[in-house]
């Protein structure tokens, strides 16, 4: 079997990249996943989407993202719900410190023309009634992030994909990349041998090992962050709210239920997506202080995914010095969902040797060459 | 009886009919029939519905029922409220 593009991993990435090639033209796509639609991190996440970041790069790819995703049902076609919620992200300031970086963070994003905006603890309590103001000092609003359903975003690209001719074999492993004279010549998959001279690598928390199989190496690693869900009740809280001091984010998505995390400063590096009580009694420890009435709700379950992890904590989207042909969407470092339209639009228009939307030199990989210190994005949980 | 009518996830009032849409459309597994469907995701955690989805799919592509994955099964195995965990928690340390 031949293949003009080959693209690993079938999550939200691959799936962005793919419709983004075919809907250019390119014949010939094919996806290959190790297992189902969204079995990696995209089926896990919070699918929180916003764009109050403290780098450039990362206010950039999210807004650019944000408006695609208002459009998103209708350009891609798509019939079912993507549950698309634009109700906001509260980020709260819990320590004097924060409020004053949260400052030149909304400085650095109304320069980018994101409609976020430094509030009061009251201003705060107006917008999310159950918060406990007691522990904080202010907060920060962008009425225009929001939150979809991953799995129904992710199935809207598959679909679009699909009706443009790509092909997505599941239940198919890439086992090797052949690669002679750094050119490339076929990928090894479970049952499939596929020529090829192009092949994209958006296998989430394995894109290490896809780089190795290429013998590109890419610095990156995969940790496991814990999520839980609550059973639906009635509508009570619009936006999102986060902090990153007290490490939390909890969001009531539009189905009713309650969906949480926060990370583990310890977690090891490895595939891990285990579910500890440890994370269970440090979930329940810090919502019960944030938003006290959430306490009240019963856990249905919880689960744990990966964060793909780059030393810049920001993505890696281009092509690879060293193997012609060998593309990167990889390391995400936790917030891959609500950059994937332009993961896609950007990676799409680098192959076909376009000029991109955006200047994204500092996404490359050959940033990290010769490079131990890193200032790196420190807005995450 | 209509499969319109027929109630397999009682959590989420999934239908026999949904669930046959979806694997019209080529959504065969039951992993992905619940992640789209929310089958399984309900308060009962699948309890009720895991079988019923898994005998569908054995039939529907005529294989044998042990051979059909169910659902990974997930903590926890019944509803807690967070106020509880957390007091629990408290006691601990
Ligand atoms: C708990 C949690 C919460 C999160 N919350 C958010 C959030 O609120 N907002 C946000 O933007 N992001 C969030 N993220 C991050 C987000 O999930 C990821 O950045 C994003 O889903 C990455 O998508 P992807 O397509 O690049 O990777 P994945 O979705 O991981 O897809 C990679 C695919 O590659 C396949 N694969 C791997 N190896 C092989 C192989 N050898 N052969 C074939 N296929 C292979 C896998 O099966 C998988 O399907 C969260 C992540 C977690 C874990």
């Amino acid at each position: 079997m031949k293949a003009n593009y080959v693209i690993v991993g079938a999550g939200i990435s691959g799936c962005s990249i793919a419709y983004n090639l075919a809907v250019k033209g390119i014949k010939d796509i094919v996806v290959l996943d190790k297992s189902y639609l969204t079995s990696g991190s995209t089926g896990r996440c919070g699918a929180g989407i916003r764009q109050q970041w403290g780098t450039k790069m990362n206010c950039l790819l999210a807004k650019g993202s944000i408006e695609f995703f208002e459009e998103a049902k209708e350009t891609l076609g798509y019939d079912g719900d993507i549950e698309f919620k634009q109700e906001g992200y509260l980020i709260i300031s819990a320590n004097e410190e924060e409020d004053e970086q949260f400052e030149k963070n909304v400085f650095l994003q109304q320069s980018l023309g994101i409609p976020s905006r430094k509030i009061t603890k009251d201003e705060a309590k107006k917008i999310v009634p159950h918060l406990n103001t007691d522990v904080i000092v202010g907060a920060t609003f962008c009425p225009t992030d929001g939150h979809l359903n991953p799995f129904k975003m992710t199935d809207a690209y598959f679909q679009a994909a699909q009706r443009l001719g790509v092909k997505f074999y599941f239940n198919e492993e890439v086992k090797d990349i052949v690669v002679k004279n750094r050119k490339i010549k076929k990928v090894i998959s479970t049952n499939l041998e596929i020529k090829t001279r192009n092949v994209i690598n958006a296998a989430g928390g394995y894109a290490k090992e896809i780089g190795d199989m290429a013998g590109v190496d890419i610095p990156v690693y995969a940790e496991n962050h814990e999520i839980l869900v609550t059973e639906p009740v009635e509508k009570i809280q619009g936006p999102m709210v986060m902090s990153f001091a007290k490490n939390l984010y909890c969001q009531q998505v539009p189905h009713g239920s309650f969906i949480m995390g926060r990370s583990n400063p310890d977690v090891l590096h490895n595939h891990s997506n285990e579910s500890t009580w440890q994370f269970l009694d440090e979930m329940s420890k810090t919502v019960c202080e944030i938003l006290p009435v959430v306490g009240n709700l019963r856990v249905v379950r919880q689960w744990g995914g990966s964060y793909t992890m780059s030393p810049d904590r920001q993505p890696i989207i281009g092509g690879t010095e060293d193997l012609k042909g060998f593309y990167l969407a990889c390391g995400f470092s936790g917030h891959g969902f609500m950059f994937a339209p332009m993961t896609g639009i950007l990676l799409s228009q680098i192959i076909l040797k376009q000029k991109t939307m955006i200047d994204i030199s500092d996404l490359q990989l050959n940033r990290f060459k010769n490079k131990q210190v890193f200032t790196y994005e420190k807005s995450v949980v | 009886m209509n499969k319109k009518d027929m109630i397999i996830c009682r959590c989420e009032d999934v239908t026999l009919q949904d669930i046959h849409d979806l694997m019209d459309q080529g959504y065969t597994s039951v992993e992905e029939l619940k992640r789209i469907l929310r089958i399984g995701m309900g308060p009962c955690q699948g309890n009720t519905c895991g079988q019923l989805v898994q005998r569908e799919v054995s039939k529907y592509l005529n294989v044998k029922l042990e051979e059909v994955k169910t659902y990974k099964v997930r903590p926890l195995t019944t509803g807690v409220k967070l106020n509880s965990i957390k007091e629990g928690a408290n006691h601990e340390s």
